[in-house]
């Protein structure tokens, strides 16, 4: 008996002085606030202009990654080409990455005479410090999840479905559609979701990269910042809040897509 | 259930697959992966390097001999220090209450152990500052003591323990689940005890997981940057990380010694994918062969 308390009393004891105890005095902290000045904090122009910016930002961001991951996924699973391995290496980069790095570079790489940026000046459009960049910041940090949750699945579809298909006379463009699409579709959307719910919590490479001017491309993460260090304790628990909210909301959204990509394993 | 239509198909299929037009997909489809993958991340990688050496390897090493390096380095690797182990030691408890055991509530423990990842590194250091804060929730009771938390080494510590809390558990339960108990149950039968039956039967089988697990919390470790720039008061040479080093580097114009620093981060996250390519390979061999 005395083996199996152990184990228990480290993990209890860990979770709750790490996570439990620290996200319930953030709770509490927003709790003690009256409802109006809760709300009139939550909903300042600037606020609301944080979350407009992050959502739309970390979409863009989203899409971006469901197609350019599901079609390196699809690449990596299919085709067999020089450079395989190392691309299929590299994707995991941005995880291991830190984000700070990420954040100077992009932002040294993309500025108005950088490597890639040098190429947009010329057509006016500045993508460091502006709201592009952050969406490239975005992108960069959540890049390995469409890749790796449609691979293994991907993998799983027999080629000879497909060649059925082909047999009994699909184009290439109904096999994709009606054929290789479904069974994959879970494993997108989860990919997406997870890829979406990082974008929008990200910080490290978005205030490198973004000038973090209000109602240009300020996002919510780093309005929690700004008011932190200006000593607006209030104002950055609201925030800081609204922002746990959302991300819990996302981890249920994602969980309930991995439930029903489980119905194909039957 | 699988379909296979192989012994239908094969005096049909040389005219229905179009040969040379798939080609031309194939190929354009590659280059349009590796066109997205050089915009965001190659090129971007890539510049890390050529960065650090703007000024040439003396550039180079005088950042990385400067006292405000060395001081950040000396930071990160204390953190790392003291986080990684009770990571590791709280991510195998987990994995074996969670994989052994049976339990009202397994799925939600697994879901709160995750947490960490789907929780903004600003909000998890907005929690810690809620808690030991100035006007935080233990505040009077850290007063008494005298300790100092928030804007010191113990506040980058648990912002650290935050972020990589889940790694060890989340690699290490698959492999606990795929191999089953009975080993372990053998083992049990025999008379060894728990901590013979831990030490010489389930350790050993998990020491990849484990091991890659232990890799991926201490790279997170040493790029933990949200939670600890939000924690730590960020004065040079006291509480600043590398990570820390890195951004005030760069906001201070020296490009240079940013990059130095992040090519070192770098280095050390590339170091990570290599020994995971190393171990997946490892691993595949040694499923093979049974």
């Amino acid at each position: 008996m005395q083996k199996i308390s152990i184990p228990w009393i480290v993990v209890f004891a860990h979770m709750f002085i790490i996570l439990l105890l620290p996200l319930a005095a953030l709770m509490l902290r927003a709790i003690v606030l009256n409802p109006a000045e809760f709300w009139a904090l939550a909903t300042t122009p600037i606020a609301l202009s944080t979350y407009n910016i992050t959502f739309g930002t970390a979409a863009i961001a989203g899409l971006v990654n469901m197609l350019a991951g599901t079609l390196t996924a699809w690449v990596l699973v299919r085709y067999q080409f020089p450079g395989k391995r190392f691309l299929d290496g590299i994707v995991d980069l941005p995880f291991a990455l830190p984000t700070a790095v990420a954040g100077v570079t992009l932002a040294t790489v993309y500025s108005q005479s950088g490597w890639l940026g040098q190429f947009f000046t010329p057509f006016g459009i500045q993508i460091a410090f502006s709201r592009v960049g952050v969406a490239i910041a975005m992108i960069f940090v959540s890049l390995p999840f469409v890749v790796r949750t449609v691979q293994p699945v991907l993998q799983e579809v027999e080629p000879t479905v497909e060649e059925a298909a082909w047999a009994l006379g699909a184009s290439r463009f109904q096999t994709f559609w009606k054929v290789i699409l479904p069974p994959i579709i879970p494993a997108i959307l989860t990919g997406t979701a997870q890829a979406f719910a990082r974008a929008v919590g990200e910080f490290g490479s978005v205030v490198l990269v973004a000038a973090n001017v209000p109602f240009q491309d300020l996002i919510a993460p780093v309005l929690v910042f700004q008011r932190l260090e200006q000593a607006d304790i209030p104002g950055a628990t609201v925030t800081g809040l609204v922002l746990l909210l959302i991300s819990l909301m996302l981890l249920l959204i994602i969980n309930l897509l991995q439930a029903w990509g489980r119905r194909y394993d039957a | 259930m699988t379909l296979n239509l192989d012994t239908h198909v094969p005096a049909v299929e040389p005219e229905i697959r179009p040969q040379a037009p798939q080609d031309w997909v194939k190929i354009g489809l590659i280059v349009l992966v590796f066109a997205f993958f050089a915009v965001i991340l190659i090129v971007p990688v890539i510049y890390v390097f050529v960065g650090a050496f703007s000024n040439g390897l003396p550039g180079f090493l005088r950042t990385l001999s400067s006292r405000e390096f060395l001081n950040a380095l000396k930071l990160t690797l204390l953190a790392v220090v003291v986080a990684v182990p009770l990571n590791v030691i709280f991510g195998l408890c987990a994995a074996l209450v969670i994989a052994r055991k049976s339990f009202r509530g397994r799925t939600f423990l697994l879901s709160i152990i995750d947490l960490p990842f789907s929780i903004s590194p600003v909000v998890a250091g907005l929690m810690l500052v809620s808690l030991y804060g100035r006007q935080g929730l233990l505040h009077p009771v850290l007063q008494t003591l005298d300790l100092r938390i928030i804007f010191a080494f113990p506040g980058i510590v648990l912002a650290t323990i935050l972020g990589g809390m889940p790694f060890v558990a989340r690699e290490v339960i698959p492999v606990l689940e795929e191999i089953g108990d009975e080993e372990e149950e053998a083992a049990r039968t025999l008379g060894a005890n728990g901590w013979q039956t831990f030490w010489r039967v389930t350790l050993p089988s998990i020491r990849w997981a484990l091991t890659y697990g232990i890799i991926l919390t201490t790279a997170r470790a040493m790029g933990e940057f949200g939670s600890i720039a939000i924690v730590s008061s960020n004065l040079i040479g006291r509480t600043q990380t590398l990570t820390l080093f890195v951004d005030s580097s760069y906001r201070n114009y020296d490009s240079q010694g940013a990059f130095a620093t992040a090519v070192v981060l770098a280095g050390l996250a590339a170091l990570t994918l290599v020994i995971k390519q190393v171990l997946e390979h490892f691993y595949s061999q040694r499923y093979k062969a049974k």
